[in-house]
Parts: structure tokens; sequence; C-alpha cells
């Protein structure tokens, strides 16, 4: 549905956005996950014509949007961080010209009109002043104009951003829901809010795509940074010699609590994080080292988003892959 | 196109710009027909006109000045951008919207000559000929007024160099007279202009290397008259002024000759201006 080939962006000197590829399928709904400052925007701009690129480009189904920018544009519609509204004008007013601009006449444009409205459920404030509605309705209004010319791909720009915890849930609902129809790419920068509504994710910063994949997968990957903490009754050469005989296990730190406890916390890199703690416990027992507490503390997508992102060089594989694009 | 113009003129009418251009156009030229027509009781029309094209100095800023400047800053130059309307579309169907504003107050001027040849000798053809001339002076303008406010996102910016520019071109040929018409004058005052001109495009384009180059050029290529034959250069500084005065080929048609070059003329100028406009919205997608 939407090819990002090799794109680049560069204001000045600053690379916002660097050699981003990825294809999105029809179907799905996509999360644009970064922190602030990462290229989100920028490459939403891009892929849906408001900005150039500096190199590589952009398919929609085919239709390159620089080359043929009626066509491309035609297949999305697109909602920025700041929902662009003509504050003087009615919600009806305002997506009148927007569908016709897209195109649409007379009674189809009346009634698509009427159906985005239905669908976003602005249609008692609908004769409204646009600067009257709240900031949740206005991000209505900004959602029922992506909608108009039925497009097959939506974007929209953090949507959420700046709404009271009840108008959040109510967009994601309605992202969700669009979602069954069409293409949705939404960006965020909050990491739970992509988690409950995508089926695919995909993290970008400092530019760069750093993963691309559903989210059972991301939590997978970083499977091995289960953490284990154990308090067991003996010393810290004891424990240490217990340890010494398993794999899997690094970043052994000990802490002496009161009354011969010690307190073990390290990593462990084993696929399996139960069968780790199963060689633990027959491990202490064995040797006679009472296992008092045992605690496994599982990666989450939280903990993937701050390691991909926080890294300041692009992680090994990213690199391997540039190498074989180079060759 | 039309999306765009039907959506403008709704918004001019649904605010007061609309009435307000309109009211002061008629005012203005309402109060010359009462001077010359009633009062002086002179029976040409196009004198009115003459007089009232000073108007034009404060209403079409005041027409134009949001036209773009106003999308960007509400940031809703976005939605355009987004939308499957191109560049040219847009600048073309808001600057039809400002033409129907400016059309429509001149409507009601178009039927002072009729009312004055009831009650006198109206000489009809220089009358019509001159508001006709007075439509394209306007229409080239609003079309200058257009480029301005698309240069910047702030519409007290766009008024002030709208009001500015047309200020200067309306005086341009008086101007003129106190310009040194000398040879070295007109080389050093062509020098200053060159590197104005280099100042802009770097503003514009951003490459410094491609002002720099058209700069020196146009430094060689002045001296270089200069050297071959100075006569070339003088006087070239007050006549270009008065060639560029868009006031001036208005008054070629108050003094009765409907002059074609003088249409072109707007025409070109026109076509120039929304060129320029539509390069500066696209020139927004690059940076």
């Amino acid at each position: 549905m939407i090819q990002v080939e090799h794109l680049t962006k560069c204001y000045g000197d600053v690379m916002a956005v660097q050699d981003l590829s990825f294809e999105i399928d029809e179907g799905h709904v996509y999360g644009f996950l970064g922190p602030n400052g990462s290229g989100k925007s920028t490459t939403m701009n891009i892929i849906t014509g408001c900005l150039s690129a500096t190199e590589g480009r952009v398919l929609i189904d085919g239709h390159d949007i620089f080359e043929e920018p009626r066509q491309a544009k035609r297949l999305m519609g697109y909602l920025p961080e700041q929902p662009p509204l003509y504050l003087g004008e009615s919600p009806v007013e305002y997506l009148t010209f927007v569908g016709r601009a897209k195109g649409l006449r007379g009674q189809e444009l009346k009634e698509q009109v009427a159906d985005v409205m239905a669908q976003t459920k602005i249609e008692h404030v609908g004769h409204r002043r646009i600067s009257d509605l709240s900031k949740g309705y206005r991000q209505r209004v900004g959602i029922a104009q992506a909608l108009l010319g039925n497009p097959k791909v939506i974007i929209l720009d953090e949507p959420t951003v700046g709404l009271d915890p009840i108008q959040i849930l109510e967009i994601r609902d309605l992202i969700r829901e669009l979602g069954r129809t069409h293409t949705v790419i939404f960006s965020s920068h909050i990491l739970s809010e992509v988690q409950a509504i995508c089926d695919r994710i995909l993290i970008i910063a400092h530019g760069r795509l750093m993963a691309f994949d559903c989210p059972e997968n991301l939590e997978r990957q970083m499977l091995r940074q289960n953490e284990i903490t154990l308090t067991t009754q003996a010393g810290p050469d004891e424990v240490k010699e217990v340890l010494e005989r398993l794999y899997h296990i690094t970043e052994i730190t000990f802490q002496q609590k009161e009354g011969g406890y010690t307190q073990t916390h390290f990593q462990t890199s084993h696929p399996q994080p139960y069968e780790m703690t199963r060689q633990l416990f027959w491990a202490f027992a064995e040797n006679d080292v009472p296992l008092l507490e045992m605690t496994l503390k599982k990666a989450s997508l939280e903990d993937v988003f701050l390691e991909l992102t926080e890294a300041k060089e692009p992680d090994p594989q990213q690199e391997e892959n540039e190498e074989v694009d180079e060759a | 196109m039309i999306a765009v113009w039907i959506h403008e003129l709704k918004s001019y009418f649904h605010t007061l710009t609309a009435y307000v251009f309109g009211a002061f156009l008629l005012c203005f030229i309402g109060i010359g027909a009462m001077m010359y027509n009633l009062e002086m009781a002179v029976s040409n029309f196009e004198y009115v006109l003459s007089f009232g094209c000073l108007v034009f100095v404060v209403i079409v800023p005041i027409l134009t000045m949001r036209v773009i400047a106003e999308e960007r800053k509400q940031k809703t130059d976005q939605l355009l951008y987004s939308l499957p309307i191109s560049s040219t579309n847009v600048v073309l169907g808001k600057y039809l919207a400002l033409l129907v504003v400016y059309l429509l107050p001149l409507c009601v001027v178009s039927l002072y000559p009729l009312v004055f040849s009831r009650y006198g000798e109206v000489y009809l053809p220089t009358s019509y000929g001159s508001i006709f001339a007075f439509f394209l002076l306007g229409a080239a303008l609003i079309a200058v007024g257009v480029f301005i406010s698309s240069l910047t996102d702030n519409q007290g910016f766009a008024a002030g160099i709208g009001i500015a520019v047309i200020l200067l071109n309306y005086y341009s040929v008086k101007l003129a007279e106190y310009i040194s018409s000398t040879a070295l004058g007109t080389m050093i005052a062509l020098w200053v202009l060159a590197a104005v001109l280099g100042l802009i495009i770097r503003y514009v384009t951003g490459q410094e290397n491609l002002a720099l180059a058209i700069t020196a050029v146009l430094l060689v290529a002045v001296f270089a008259v200069y050297q071959v034959d100075a006569t070339l250069l003088e006087g070239l500084l007050p006549n270009i002024m008065t060639q560029l005065s868009l006031f001036e080929r208005f008054y070629v048609f108050v003094n009765g000759v409907f002059d074609l070059t003088g249409i072109f003329y707007y025409l070109s100028i026109v076509v120039f201006f929304l060129f320029l406009s539509v390069q500066s919205l696209e020139k927004r997608r690059y940076n």
C-alpha cells in the first residue's frame, strides 16, 4: 500500500530523517512510535506530500507522491499535528470545502459529509463555529476531514495530544473502529497508546527506523533482558559459587541484608525465563542454600522502547543492513 | 480550484473584509464624483477614477494581507498541501475570489457614467475604457498583494509592505524627477539595485552561491556597459521607474487612449506575480 524507500530529509545541516525504508500493507493499524523530535512528523509530512524529501521516494499504491501527487493524495486522508481548521467556519462548511477539494460534488458530497460526521459523532455540533468547540471536538472535525473521499489510508499525527483522559479513550476507540475499514497510521510518543491500538509498531529514533514488528514480537525480541532478584539465607560468596555453575547470567550484584540474608540481582539472557528460574531453584536446593524469594521481571515493551530510542548509535543489525544496501 | 474559489468567496462575505473593501472603494469614488462631476460640473468620469486610484494604496493591502499569510499562521496551509489540488489551483482560486470581491463594487461604479449621462453630455467610451483600465490596474495590484502575503505569516507585515510598495509605485514617476540621470549616478544606483536583488534571491531561495553569482554578473555587466558606451546609462533609471509605474499606464486611458500595450502590461504583471506566489507556496515544501 505504502512503500517508503531510502527517505532522507535534511533541514540545513540537521538530518531529520535518515535513510528510512519500510512498507505498509493494507488493512492494519500501524503505530509510529518515537520520542519528540525523532522525525515522526517529518516522515508523515513527506508521505502525505506536504514536504519534499531530500532523497528517496514514497509510493502510494504505486503512485509516486512527488510525481503523481494528485492520484497519490486521493488515496490518503491526513490529520497533521495541529488540526488545520478554519476557526470561523462551522464543521459543515469546513467539511463541504474539503470534500469539494477532494473532488466530491452535489449529492455525493452531502452524503459523505453527513457520513463522516456521524462516524466521528459531531452531528450535534455541525452548525457551531469551530472556534467555539472543545479541543476534543476540533480533533474529531480534523479526523472527519481526513475521512472524506473515502481514502484507503488514514494518517493521523499525534491525534491524542492535549486531550483529557476521556477524550483520549474516545479517540482511541474511533481509531480502532477506523482500523476495521481502513489502513490507519498514527503517531504517538505514548507507548501504552500504541500498544493498545496497533497491530504493527514502527519505532523511530534520531530519524532512523529502529524496529518494525508486532507488539508481541518486539517484546519477545527483548526477552533476553529479563531480570531476576533472589533473596537467600547465605553469604554472597556462597551465592556466587552456585550461580557460577549456571549459564545465561550477567551483571550480578549483591546486597547484604541484616540477619544473614543476601539479595542478589542479575540479568538473564535465557530464551525461556521459566526454565531459568527452574534451574535456579534446583541449583540452590542441591547446594543446601535456602532460597527465600525469587522474582522474575519480564521485559516490557516500555523497556524495548527505551532501549531502542536511547541508544545513541544505531543497533548493529541496522548497520549490517546498511552495509548490505551499500554493497 | 473551484473549491478554493467558493471557499474564499464565502469567507470574504462571512467576515467584514469584502464589505470594508467595497465601502472604501465606493466611498472614495463617490467623493471624487461629488467633487468633480457635481461640484465642478465636469462631465468626464475618468477624472474621478484618476483621483480614486489613490485609494488602492490602502484597500488592496487590506484585502490581500490575509490571503496566504493567515493560512500559514493558522497552519491550514498544511491542509491545502495535503489535498489533491496543486498550488497553482490554490493561488488561482484565491485570486479569482479576490477579483470577484473587487468587481462587485466596480459594477456599482460602472453605473455612474450612465446616471450622469442623463443630466448632461458624457463621453461614454473614455469613461468605460477608463473603468476597464481601472479594473486591470486593481487586478495587477491585487496580484502584487497576493505575492506579498505569500512571503510571510504575519498579516500586519504583509499589509505594511503592501502599502509601502503600492505607495512607492504611485509616486515613482514623481520620485524619478529627483533621481540623478547622469551615467555615473545611474551606474551606482544600478549596482545598489543589483545588490538588493542578490539579497532578495538569497532570502527567497536560500542559495548563497546563486545569489552571489547573479549579483556579480549584474555588477560586471553594468560596469561593462558604462565603459563601452556611457550615454546608454544616461537617464536610464528615471526611465525604468516611469516604465514600472502601474499608475502611469492608467493615466494613458484617462487621457482618452485605449492603450493595448497597457492592457498587455497589466496582464503580464498579474501572471508574473501569481507565478511568483505559486513558487513561494511551493518553496515552503522544500524547507
